[in-house]
Formats: structure tokens, sequence, C-alpha cells
């Protein structure tokens, strides 16, 4: 981790006005469910190439979701960083503390004129102004912590199949799915269209559970660039809070993907502000081999050909190797670390995934993840340092949110 | 043993909407009987302590605009399936803009009642959403269980007065007691009472007129003035009239003396 540059320590650092105080209370509010910290990562430079922004990002405690915002300086009223030149500066917030700013964003619509966010690196405190009327003025006072770069390694670009759609559509199609429901099946059916499903741990099978299915059209959607029978699993929670998010702000919403086991991202893009979700899926194939065909109520698609549509039972092998996305944690002086189990699900039994490849035998490469106990069914995404050097971790202020690599 | 039926009709679905969301209200599963004409919600609560039964009546046709089912067997025309109450009202609730509403029985690995439901679409496009609800055939030898409960001649029959009402007013008496006493006669009174230690308070419902009874014999031994009494659980209570969502044009409240 970085030592913070002392003569930064010195001065005020930066200050942003915020303009769009609600869209940030919003974006807040998506983050992932179980992220403890909340990263902010701010970028000068003398170059126009590469443009200043405000990073928030988080990932959750099992870190099988990610969740990157990025802002434009244009976003804001006023955007000053520090010295361009410098390195970027980082911080790591707690979540809840963060979030408690902006708790009521009725309430900050209607009284809160201006909001002014800078960082004292004196006191490691990142300061929150809210200006509202008569007057009053909030000042909250979050304590930080350095932390090192929180960075997935993903590219939309790698991913064969993309989904885009209007966030009301989505929205739609989510909507028949109880709001309890932990994990949804995409998919591409037949006739090209897409198929949520309600995703069910099959462990449990003494208590059945409703299952529902809504088919969507292709003709819905603004961008279609799948194969059928291709589906991944995700959290639908974390979903929805994108989701949500989209829909007020009246955005559409890219999935990208790949195939079971390989994350899916999900991304929004507006003029000012970038999101993006990185979400992992499921790695082991769907159990019942017919949840993909179309229902028998959909106009049948013309058969043209011959041959019969492709197979949907047949998910692509768990090829873990090849697949995984992982990056080195920050060693540091610590060596590698084992990482928590995933659990994203109560009832959630462990099961050895298909194909030769265990667990323990990705223990051997140094570029994926060390063994964990008991296999998981979500592949994790690993996040650490993307720069080489290692300093010592500590800071002088104290430590707020555990860095979640050593929690069980 | 088959059965397959389709409703079009919006005001149909809103009210098959709500019954099913009244029997989610009353409890956790439910037996839903098929006939060739009829369908049949069947709630049957054997508990000690005054528990609910229910015998809810729906005719086919009523609902609708195909409907055909195949029994058992052809002496016994009927099927009798265990489901949980809110998986078919909440199946329902997303029915609101549907087009075409279709149930199923299927077998997905284990026997279903399927939901399907073609929502009306702005696009050209139709969306089509399936609910699978997991349902239990029911062997022939626990129907008789199942069976229409008989009426036995009342006391006194009172038409009640209007749900809200009486909910509003059960609902806080809630707070004092827990049994509820209900008098009425035959004079279309009826007063709704509970009694404390420390307190007492009795609610009077005038002019509510009382159902024609069945037998002259016991019109005419009793006293029209004369009030019957029963005390009951006022929760159980509360969770009948909180669960009225359909409107009826009668509700007829009988006492009977075992």
């Amino acid at each position: 981790m970085e030592k913070v540059p002392a003569d930064w320590k010195e001065r005020e650092g930066f200050s942003r006005r915020w303009w769009k105080r609600r869209t940030l209370g919003q974006v807040c509010e998506q983050k992932p469910a179980r992220g403890l910290g909340l990263t902010l990562l701010v970028t000068a430079s003398l170059s126009p190439l590469f443009l200043a922004q405000l990073s928030l990002r988080t990932v959750n405690s099992s870190r099988s979701a990610y969740a990157c915002f990025l802002f434009a300086p244009l976003f804001f009223q006023q955007y000053q960083a520090a010295i361009p030149g410098q390195d970027p500066l980082r911080c790591k917030i707690l979540m809840k503390s963060f979030l408690s700013v902006f708790r009521s964003l009725a309430m900050l619509e209607k009284t809160v004129e201006k909001c002014c966010i800078s960082l004292n690196g004196r006191s490691s405190r990142l300061v929150v102004q809210l200006y509202c009327k008569y007057g009053v003025r909030k000042t909250h006072n979050l304590s930080f912590q350095d932390c090192e770069s929180l960075q997935a390694v993903f590219d939309p670009a790698v991913c064969p199949h993309v989904l885009c759609a209007p966030a009301r559509v989505l929205g739609e199609a989510v909507l028949p799915f109880p709001p309890a429901l932990a994990e949804v099946t995409l998919g591409i059916g037949r006739g090209h269209r897409i198929i949520l499903r309600s995703y069910q741990e099959e462990a449990d099978s003494t208590v059945k559970a409703m299952v529902t299915e809504m088919s969507i059209g292709g003709e819905d959607f603004q961008q279609l660039q799948a194969q059928e029978g291709v589906a991944i699993t995700f959290c639908l929670k974390e979903f929805r809070g994108l989701l949500s998010f989209a829909e007020s702000a009246n955005l559409s919403l890219s999935i990208y993907f790949d195939g079971p086991g390989r994350p899916a991202i999900f991304a929004i893009k507006d003029s000012l502000l970038d999101g993006h979700f990185v979400l992992a899926t499921l790695s082991e194939p769907d159990p019942h081999p017919q949840d993909l065909r179309a229902p028998e109520l959909q106009q049948p698609a013309p058969q043209l050909q011959a041959h019969s549509t492709p197979h949907l039972d047949d998910f692509a092998l768990d090829d873990i190797d090849s697949y995984m996305i992982a990056m080195e944690t920050t060693v540091g002086s610590e060596g590698s670390r084992t990482l928590p189990s995933t659990s994203l699900s109560p009832g959630f039994q462990p099961h050895c995934s298909p194909g030769s490849h265990s667990e323990e035998e990705d223990d051997t490469e140094p570029s994926t993840v060390p063994g964990t106990p008991p296999p998981k069914k979500f592949r994790s995404l690993f996040f650490g340092s993307i720069l080489a050097p290692a300093h010592s971790p500590q800071g002088p202020s104290p430590v707020l949110a555990e860095d979640s690599e050593g929690e069980g | 043993m088959k059965f397959r039926a389709k409703l079009v009709d919006a005001a149909c679905l809103n009210n098959f909407t709500r019954v099913s969301n009244m029997i989610a209200k009353l409890a956790k599963t439910c037996t839903l009987r098929i006939s060739p004409d009829k369908l049949n919600f069947i709630l049957s609560d054997k508990v000690a302590n005054g528990g609910v039964s229910m015998w809810c009546e729906l005719e086919q046709e009523n609902f609708f605009s195909e409907f055909q089912m195949e029994g058992v067997s052809a002496e016994n025309n009927a099927i009798y399936l265990e489901l949980t109450s809110e998986n078919l009202s909440r199946a329902l609730k997303t029915a609101q803009n549907a087009r075409v509403l279709k149930i199923k029985l299927t077998n997905k690995h284990f026997p279903c009642l399927t939901v399907s439901i073609e929502l009306l679409s702005v696009s050209s496009s139709s969306r089509v959403v399936t609910h699978d609800i997991p349902v239990k055939v029911i062997p022939r030898k626990l129907w008789k269980d199942l069976q229409e409960p008989t009426v036995p001649d009342a006391d006194v029959s009172i038409y009640l007065p209007v749900l809200k009402t009486m909910k509003s007013i059960v609902e806080k008496m809630k707070n004092i007691s827990n049994h509820l006493i209900i008098e009425a006669n035959l004079n279309g009174e009826l007063n709704l009472k509970i009694e404390t230690e420390l307190v007492c308070v009795t609610t009077h419902f005038k002019d509510l007129g009382n159902p024609p009874l069945a037998s002259e014999n016991a019109s005419q031994d009793r006293n029209s003035e004369q009030m019957a009494e029963v005390h009951i659980d006022i929760r159980k209570l509360l969770q009948f009239l909180a669960g009225q969502q359909v409107n009826p044009t009668k509700a007829t409240c009988s006492k009977f003396a075992f």
C-alpha cells in the first residue's frame, strides 16, 4: 500500500462540489449489499488525454460482486483534485457512514442546496458538508483509511455475449420474481427470446419452491448479441440495485457475459457518469435441462432450417483455468492469504465443480486464487493492487473496515 | 388426470385473484378441488382451539372461457391438490396486465400447477410469465375429510353489517381482550362484546335483518328478542375479516348450539 506523501497530508487536499447530490445518494444506495467499505479514487493529471475523475468502488465481503461508479469532473459544479502529477488519491470509507450522510433522498432533494466533499489529509477525514436551506450547514467528518487500489480486471469487449435494453424493460422483466429471491438465471431461448428464471438451490428438495420464468422477445432489446442456449446465473439482489438506479436515471443497461462461472458485467453509461457492476456467476451447469426452452405460449419461431435448434441443455463445461479472472492479492509482506469461502445463500451446499480441476489444484497456479475451504459454486472475483511496489499497509488512522480477505 | 383452463376476462381475473388473496391470508396451505363444474378452495384446520375451516366454491363457467378436466377416474371425476396458498396469489399478482391466463396441471419433475400469463405489451413481441406451483396430489382415501361441511340448523342467523366496519371495531377490541362475545337475535340485532375485569365494551348493531330460517320449528320456539351467544377467539375472527377482499352481497353469521 502506498504511503500518503507527506506534503499532501499537509495540504487540505482537494474539494469537489456536488451538483447532483441526489444522483450520488442514489449511487451509494445501489452498492452491493454486503460491501463494507467504499473506496474513493481520485485521479488528476496534466495530460488532457487522461481525464480527471472520481470513482467510487466497492466489493462485497465474499468478493462475488464489485461495483464501480466513475464521475467525470463535469458532474460537479466544481472539481479540484490535488496537484496534477500526484499519485491518485485513494481512500476507504465505511459504507454505513457514507450512506448515513445521504440517508433520505427526499429530504436531500428538499433541503440541501449544495454538497461539498473534501479530503482532509491532516486529520484523515473525509469531510462532507451539506449546505441546507435557512443557513443550516451539516458537516460530517468521516474517518477514512488509506487502502490499496480496488480494481477488478474485466473487459466488456472480450465478452462474447451482449444484451442491452432500457432499464425499464429489464425492470419489468424482474417484476414477477419475489423480492426475496437470491439468484436468477438469464439465458437466451429459442427464437431469440430472453429468458429469466428463478434459480433454486438443488439441495433443498424437501421444500419445493415455486419456479417463475419470464420470457421477453428480443425486439424489446436495443442490442442482442448472444447464442441461443447460453445462460448465466447471478445474484438478483445485486442486479436489482443497479437496475433501480438505472431506471430512475432513465438509462439503458448493458449486460456483457460469457459462460457459467465467468463474471458478468452490467454497465450503465451517461455523459457524466459510468457505472459497472461485475457479478460472479454460478459455475455449474443448470441442473434442469429443459429450462430455457421457450414456453408453449410463445408464437412458434418459423423453423426454416432442417437442422434442429442448438441443444439448449449443453452449457459450456466449466473450464476453470482458462477463464478464471483473478488478480494477485495485495501481498506486501504477508504472503498469499486464504480467501474466504463464498457463500451467497444460507442454505448453500458446497459441491465439486465438474471437470478435472479441483479447487486445490488451483493453488499451484500463481495467477489463481489460493485454495479455499469447501469448493465454492460461485467463482469469486479477486482484487488487489495493480501496483508493483508493496509498502507497509498500516497507516496511522484506526482500521475501520477490515480488509475482508482476512475474514471468513 | 388432466386439467387445463383459460381465463381471458379482466374482471374475472380480478375476482379470481381476490379470492386467492383471501385464501392466502387465512392459511398457509389449502386444498384445491377441481371438478367439471366447480373449483373449490378448502381449508380444514382441525386445531382444537377453534381453528378456521373454510369451504369456498366457484362456478367454473363464471371465470374461465375454457375449462377441461379429467379426474382420477370416471366415477371419481375430481382432482384434489394441496398447495401453498401464497404461491397461487403471488402468481396471480403478476397477471395484472394479462391478455390471457392459462392454468394447467403439469408434471415437471414433480406435479405442478402451471400458471402461464401472456402479458399485454406495448411492443410487438409478447411477454410471457410462467409460474410452476408445486402441488401434492391428494389420494382418494383422504377425500372424505374434504367434503362440503353440512351446516346444521342454526339457532340464530343474521346478516352481518358492512364487514369493513366490523373489522375496524374488532381490531380495536383485540387490544383489550382475547375473546369476543357475539350475540345476535332474530330481530336483526347484533352485539359485539368484550369483557375484562376492568372494562366491558359492547357495540350494538340494529336492523340488520335475518335470513329466512331453514326449519319452521326453530323460529316458532324462539323468542325473537332472545340473544344467542358465542365466545370466539378474536384473532381468528380478525384473520377472517382481514382476509375478506371479495365484497359479499350478504354475509351471514349463524350460531349453533352443540
